[in-house]
């Protein structure tokens, strides 16, 4: 039975991507109370969990637009934050390719746009010294912009983080919990009554963070900025850790006759990725992958780097890119507004919206975050902040990553940091139950693997699917055949054999 | 790293058949103290998954189910006060260059009852068997649903847990635990639509193609694979595809299949992590250490057998393998200890090459160690090879050659990419070729000298 839900909220957040977390976790330094709404069972679980988990530099978005000046100030913000709220990131710097003429004119451009956009220590490299911080690149390489301020986050684990500090912090989170109606109530024309499967939620101030669903969301409150999200979906191949490929930065290309070009990375927790695609969605939220785009991605990729070994392929997938664009008639979308809509709406007043935000998005996140709570106090909230917030959150300690002396430790703290439940990644049954019972905590398979990476190795679940439906049954007090993979109908089984 | 009264003699790491065949021998070829170590809450590996019948024909000339077999092992083990460590999950050997050396190896292992430990051994044999490969190294596109899963992980789910994994079934891949998982799932009132299998003919024992798929007419699609998944949240259908030579899809045939679930019987991988990451240097092609006659690696002391090794269609030549791979590893921790850890001088010995040539595919063992002088160290004084027929060829003669004879074979009437083939050479008459040749440094490694090698190769008798 869907809760009824009565509380009035100050701020009603909808959509638990990076966005709606980075969010939720301001508005908690305040005196308000706030809810964060999902319509998944979890958060991070649309573009947020499917994407290159780059925190650029800053030198692409066109300056003057807020795409820029968020992208770089996120940027700056990402490297404590990781500290305070644990998750992986590493400043690997990035190279941006060029391989022709054009490449080369692309890439003087794209220095000059960096330094009107504020971005430090960006510089051209060439020859020896390219050579010698990339040996994988071939002779085709004519020469690289250098960005050393850009790092590679885990994108999930940080929505996560900043989420899970956000609830820590006093935000409720709602899983599970769509809005397909806005209205105002009659009595108090301030106040926004959201029609939710789990009932109404009643809030003063409306951030519509919603992604792919973030033009839904504004036409449900009739707001009179008008625009679409147009969709373009991406394809990704993940490697192996052990491929023996040696990537040290974040590799773009510039664009060639090939087309607009694909990355190749380490991710923060060390795997190759490549990709990725930019394919036009014929079907809304379609996040299938589809043999030919990822074979394009594949070949896009040898140009900077030649033998990538496809047998150390694990895995494949894709994500969708919300690019706000003009309205058009069938909803999918015009002409692309090159920038974030981040705006109090004209028409309806305290509803934000937060739309389009598609690549810098990640990087932005906890600026764009910054600059909402500053437009939430122009539009008559009280933003100061209270007492007491807490800005560390621990997160899940990880037995893999921690040394001789440290796993000793972790396994004489609890004992279940001794029992291996997945073997490729090394994640122990105490980070499995503690990815259950966290502040926001797992209710899925998906949940438990983005916590803690039990089933991303290259069995990919095959040795601890099993174990962790059965931890995640006996945790959640759920029957083992209700598990699912991601929340809804997913379940992992069927029902009991004879 | 000194020899001391502490240290195993043989650590085994891995109880699943093929371990607790190398222990049991180890312990009878005279190694007192013998260590298994295995990851799940009981020993038997995946043999404890398997409750069909049809194990032990040849080995013990009973039809034993998987869980039936694996006791009669775990039963021998016990008998002989073998210690087995369970749910002990090794994560690394000689890390740090601690061991490795002439004295031994030490292994770190971890469990919730003991922590992380360090366990010394004279000897270890790596059993660690093997992973299935994935939807996800496959690329198969479409969506990732619930509901895509290697037959292995549901046959644990069904067999273990109780569960089953769905309702309507496709199955991708005509290995025999794809075929198996055919019969378990329809017995258990599942509709098998169909098995598709990539290749042209189909991967698994002609008995099980029989048994799981005739047997219930589950029908058998050769040269046809999954092109794409549909569902969100389960499983809702999969296109299929036929392939040409080149095994890639034609346009035009595609096919939609409506079902709740996709299982993947499509290779399995030997598992090596661990002693991959210790130096042990492993075959491409077979994806399992590098071995001798002995199942000993390049690593002097460590040995590998079973699945670890090559993927092996019959656990009754994964005893044998694994027998003698326990026996030699305690022959090499007992010379060790009788050595007193010193380097042995006289075990300098020349490799000989084993080559696939026509017709054939993978070889175990990759070489055949001979003492130099000609007198065999260890083992019988025949070397089984084992490999598999690159496709099906009837009436033929398999042949080994050395220096341009032929040195052993024998004929068959048939032999497949499916059933794994040995063949027996005399060691003997390797050491006669090599008279007069000795190894090229000392320190005790068994690689001096390589030679060009033998060659194991499928001839067509044509029509006799």
């Amino acid at each position: 039975m869907a809760q009824k839900v009565s509380k009035t909220f100050d701020i009603a957040i909808i959509g638990a991507g990076i966005t709606g977390a980075c969010i939720a976790r301001e508005a908690a330094r305040t005196a308000c109370n706030a809810v964060l709404l999902d319509k998944e069972n979890d958060v991070a679980c649309g573009a947020s969990k499917a994407n290159s988990g780059i925190i650029h530099a800053g030198y692409d978005p066109v300056p003057g637009t807020l795409m820029a000046r968020l992208n770089v100030r996120g940027s700056e913000m990402y490297g404590e934050l990781s500290k305070k709220l644990n998750f992986e990131l590493k400043n690997t710097g990035s190279l941006v390719l060029a391989f022709d003429d054009g490449g080369v004119q692309k890439v003087h451009a794209l220095l000059e746009r960096g330094k009107a956009n504020g971005v430090k220590d960006l510089r051209i490299v060439e020859g020896e010294e390219l050579h010698k911080m990339e040996p994988s690149l071939g002779g085709n390489v004519r020469c690289a912009l250098y960005a050393p301020t850009a790092c590679v986050v885990n994108p999930y684990q940080a929505t996560w983080a900043f989420a899970e500090s956000a609830v820590i912090n006093g935000v409720t989170f709602m899983r599970n919990t769509a809005v397909h109606g806005i209205e105002r109530t009659n009595a108090n024309e301030s106040l926004f009554v959201l029609h939710t499967g789990k009932g109404d939620i009643r809030a003063r101030y409306v951030i519509n963070a919603a992604g792919c669903a973030a033009a839904q969301i504004s036409k449900m409150a009739g707001c009179a900025r008008h625009f679409d999200i147009k969709e373009r979906r991406g394809e990704y191949c993940l490697l192996d850790k052990k491929c023996k490929v040696t990537a040290n930065h974040v590799l773009f290309q510039t664009p060639t006759a090939l087309g607009k070009g694909v990355l190749i990375t380490r991710t923060a927790d060390g795997n190759l990725l490549v990709g990725p695609s930019a394919d036009d969605q014929e079907v809304a939220g379609d996040t299938s992958t589809h043999s030919a785009s990822i074979e394009d991605v594949l070949k896009a990729a040898s140009l900077t780097i030649a033998d990538i070994p496809k047998g150390d392929v694990i895995n494949t997938f894709a994500g969708i890119r919300a690019l706000a664009a003009e309205e058009s008639e069938d909803g999918k979308g015009g002409k692309i507004i090159d920038d974030f809509i981040i705006e109090e709406d004209s028409a309806v007043p305290h509803f934000i919206n937060v739309a389009g935000i598609c690549s810098p998005g990640l990087s932005s996140a906890p600026a764009i975050a910054e600059y909402v709570l500053e437009l939430l106090g122009k539009a008559g909230l009280d933003t100061s902040a209270r007492s007491g917030f807490i800005e560390e959150r621990q997160g899940i300690k990880s037995f893999a990553l921690a040394d001789t002396a440290g796993k000793k430790a972790l396994i004489k703290e609890d004992k279940r940091y001794g029992h291996i439940i997945c073997r490729c990644e090394e994640v122990t049954e105490a980070e499995v139950v503690q990815a259950v019972h966290s502040p926001l905590g797992a209710r899925d398979v998906d949940g438990v693997k983005r916590r803690t990476r039990a089933g991303m190795g290259r069995c990919q679940g095959g040795f601890c699917l099993p174990l962790v439906t059965a931890i995640i049954a006996r945790e959640a007090g759920i029957p083992f055949e209700n598990v699912t993979k991601k929340g809804g109908s997913s379940f992992i089984l069927e029902g009991r054999s004879r | 790293m000194t020899n001391n009264a502490d240290m195993y003699d043989v650590a085994v790491v891995g109880g699943g058949p093929a371990g607790l065949a190398a222990a049991v021998s180890a312990h009878d070829a005279g190694a007192k103290r013998v260590v298994v170590l295995e990851r799940d809450v009981r020993a038997g590996g995946i043999l404890l998954q398997c409750i069909h019948n049809g194990f032990g024909l040849h080995h013990f000339g009973e039809e034993l189910t998987g869980p039936e077999y694996a006791l009669r092992f775990v039963k021998q083990a016990e008998e002989r006060g073998i210690e087995v460590k369970t749910s002990t999950m090794v994560v690394s050997m000689d890390e740090g260059g601690k061991g490795g050396k002439d004295g031994g190896h030490i292994i770190t292992a971890m469990s919730a009852s003991e922590g992380l430990i360090e366990i010394a051994a004279r000897a270890v044999v790596f059993s660690t068997g093997c992973r299935e490969r994935t939807r996800g190294a496959l690329m198969i596109a479409g969506t990732r649903p619930a509901g895509v899963l290697t037959a292995g992980a549901a046959q644990h789910f069904v067999n273990i847990d109780g569960y089953l994994p769905g309702r309507k079934i496709v199955i991708l891949g005509s290995g025999d635990i794809g075929l198996i998982m055919a019969r378990r799932l329809t017995l258990e009132g599942c509709e098998v639509k169909l098995v598709c299998e990539v290749m042209p003919r189909a991967a698994g024992l002609a008995r099980n193609m029989t048994q799981c798929l005739e047997n219930f007419n589950i029908p058998l699609l050769l040269s046809t694979t999954v092109i794409k998944i549909h569902g969100d949240s389960r499983v809702t259908g999969v296109t299929i595809a036929k392939v040409d030579e080149k095994l890639r899809p034609i346009a035009g045939t595609e096919e939609y299949i409506e079902c709740d679930t996709l299982l993947l019987s499509v290779g399995l991988i030997p598992e090596n992590e661990v002693c991959a990451a210790s130096g042990v240097a492993l075959d491409a092609r077979t994806k399992g250490p590098l071995v001798n006659q002995c199942m000993e690696t390049v690593v002097k002391g460590v040995f590998a057998c079973g699945n670890a090794v090559h993927v092996h269609d019959l656990v009754d030549f994964v005893t044998e393998e694994s027998l003698l791979a326990g026996k030699c590893a305690a022959e090499y921790a007992l010379s060790l200890s009788a050595s007193k850890g010193a380097a042995n001088e006289k075990n300098k010995t020349v490799s000989v090459h084993v080559e696939a040539g026509e017709g054939v595919n993978a070889i175990v063992p990759q070489r055949l160690d001979i003492a130099a002088g000609g007198n065999i160290p260890q083992g019988e004084g025949k070397a089984r090879i084992m490999f598999r027929a690159l496709d099906i060829f009837r009436n033929v003669t398999i042949k080994a050659s050395f220096g341009g004879a032929v040195i052993a074979q024998r004929r068959a009437a048939v032999v497949r990419p499916g059933e794994m083939q040995t063949l027996e050479v005399p060691l003997e008459a390797l050491s006669k070729g090599m008279a007069g040749e000795s190894s090229a440094d000392g320190g005790g490694a068994a690689n001096g000298g390589v030679q060009t090698g033998v060659t194991i190769s499928i001839e067509t008798r044509g029509d006799k």
